[in-house]
């Protein structure tokens, strides 16, 4: 699996954090969202959907390897 | 001008709910969603915008830039007559990008997750202390003045640096602001008391600045980031989103939980936070508040559903039905604090999503999973039929809940 976050479309609702703390950070001075590891490791990926899927902003991206 | 069938009005808006049915949506809701799940509807001002029942549908469209927040716009579908601004800033969340992005980006930041979860001993603090009065205090008690309110007041008094000391004057204005029933003139009034409120605020806190949010949105003036009216009216906005939102999901979810014993059972018996945030999640959605829908108007043509919403027609997102749809959530009627409910658009969806819902969400878990821990023996101290829910609220509760322990 691999993820992305698109910047520019990113609202800082924090959502991505809140399903998958470990993959996924704001950056502090406006809370945008920021990828930490974009191969999440084994045992989060569903996680990382959930944070995808509830993504007001539709800013994150999933591809499935 | 003539009206095709297709376009005539099937129902008033808002709908009334059944008797007896306090934390069910209008049936009239559900009935649209199986049979038209895009359908003209009547407002008070005559307007007959689209409603949306489906939570697909109610997601895809509130992720489409082509419909506008814009309450200014002709044709957006408003919920009351429009207060007259006095020239003061409407506030973002009526507000399109860039400007909207450009004025929620300044309180971003402190609403970041890492950020509000710092606050989680204060939160605990404060509820501990609002339950150790009420426990000090006469039976029956009113768990709507005695705790729902004065817990996201201190909360949100201590996050923006506002001294609780006033709150009987900003819990009022709040009040009057979001009453269904109060007259545009006295929207305007309470807004601008509220405004002039906040703008002496700023005023201390460009003087002595805190380590508050108040004194961050404040440095921004003099940097020219952001103008004094726009930081006095993010002020309002916060203030005002931060007291009657929480406050009815404590008293409304309270009432919620003392009907449907098993589920309290989840949260008295237990002491695992995993638990209390899935519940918070579950109520949210089971309860969702914000019963008058999110409303947006059509910049452009859009094709959903088999219709085609024109370029400025207006269009409601009913998302307490959304949140009841069985396609996105299998049996949504029932309360089940074991689900994951995390999907629900309670807070909305799109850009223009709650900005305090971290916030929300912790305020929320401490509650519910500390109350009826502390206080096993809760219940409803008044006849049932004399509980008055707020049917004129923008947003959606129970006036008073007398409780006894």
């Amino acid at each position: 699996m691999k993820v992305t976050v698109d910047q520019e479309k990113c609202v800082s609702s924090g959502q991505c954090v809140m399903s998958a703390p470990d993959v996924f950070d704001q950056r502090e001075e406006d809370g945008v969202a920021v990828v930490l590891t974009a191969q999440p490791p084994a045992g989060q990926e569903e996680d990382v959907r959930t944070a995808a899927a509830v993504c007001p902003a539709l800013a994150i991206t999933v591809v499935e390897e | 001008m003539t009206t095709s069938p297709t376009t005539a009005p099937t129902a008033e808006f808002p709908l009334p709910r059944a008797a007896g049915c306090p934390f069910d949506p209008p049936p009239r809701l559900r009935e649209l969603q199986d049979e038209a799940p895009l359908a003209r509807v009547r407002l008070w001002d005559g307007s007959t915008p689209w409603l949306v029942t489906r939570y697909a549908d109610q997601r895809t469209l509130l992720a489409d830039p082509r419909l506008s927040s814009d309450v200014t716009r002709p044709g957006y579908p408003a919920a009351a007559p429009r207060r007259d601004t006095g020239g003061n800033s409407i506030g973002f969340i009526l507000m399109d990008d860039p400007e909207h992005a450009r004025l929620r980006r300044m309180v971003t930041a402190p609403f970041a997750i890492r950020r509000v979860e710092a606050m989680r001993p204060a939160v605990q603090r404060i509820v501990d202390e609002q339950i150790d009065a009420m426990l000090a205090g006469p039976q029956p008690a009113d768990l709507v003045e005695a705790f729902a309110l004065p817990v996201p007041s201190l909360v949100i008094c201590e996050l923006l640096g506002v001294p609780y000391a006033d709150h009987d004057f900003f819990q009022e204005n709040s009040r009057s602001l979001v009453r269904r029933t109060t007259s545009a003139q006295e929207r305007s009034a309470s807004f601008e008391a509220l405004h002039e409120y906040l703008d002496d605020l700023i005023s201390r806190k460009l003087a002595q600045p805190q380590d508050d949010l108040l004194s961050e949105l404040a440095a921004r003036v003099p940097r020219g980031e952001l103008s004094r009216g726009d930081a006095a009216g993010i002020g309002v906005l916060l203030l005002v989103a931060g007291h009657e939102t929480t406050a009815n999901m404590i008293a409304l979810g309270t009432l919620a939980l003392l009907d449907h014993p098993d589920q309290l059972a989840v949260l008295r018996d237990g002491d695992d936070p995993k638990a209390a945030a899935r519940a918070v999640e579950e109520l949210l959605r089971y309860l969702n508040i914000t019963h008058g829908g999110r409303r947006r108007v059509a910049l452009a043509d859009i094709e959903i559903a088999g219709q085609v919403i024109r370029a400025g027609e207006g269009v409601i997102m009913a998302n307490d039905i959304g949140n009841r749809d069985p396609e996105a959530f299998p049996d949504p009627d029932r309360l089940d604090l074991g689900r994951d409910a995390r999907r629900h658009v309670a807070f909305g969806f799109g850009v223009h999503q709650c900005l305090g819902q971290p916030l929300a969400r912790l305020e929320l878990q401490v509650v519910y999973g500390t109350l009826y821990r502390r206080v096993p023996t809760l219940r409803v101290a008044a006849d049932r039929d004399s509980l008055r829910f707020k049917h004129d609220g923008v947003i959606y509760g129970v006036y008073e809940l007398p409780v006894s322990w």
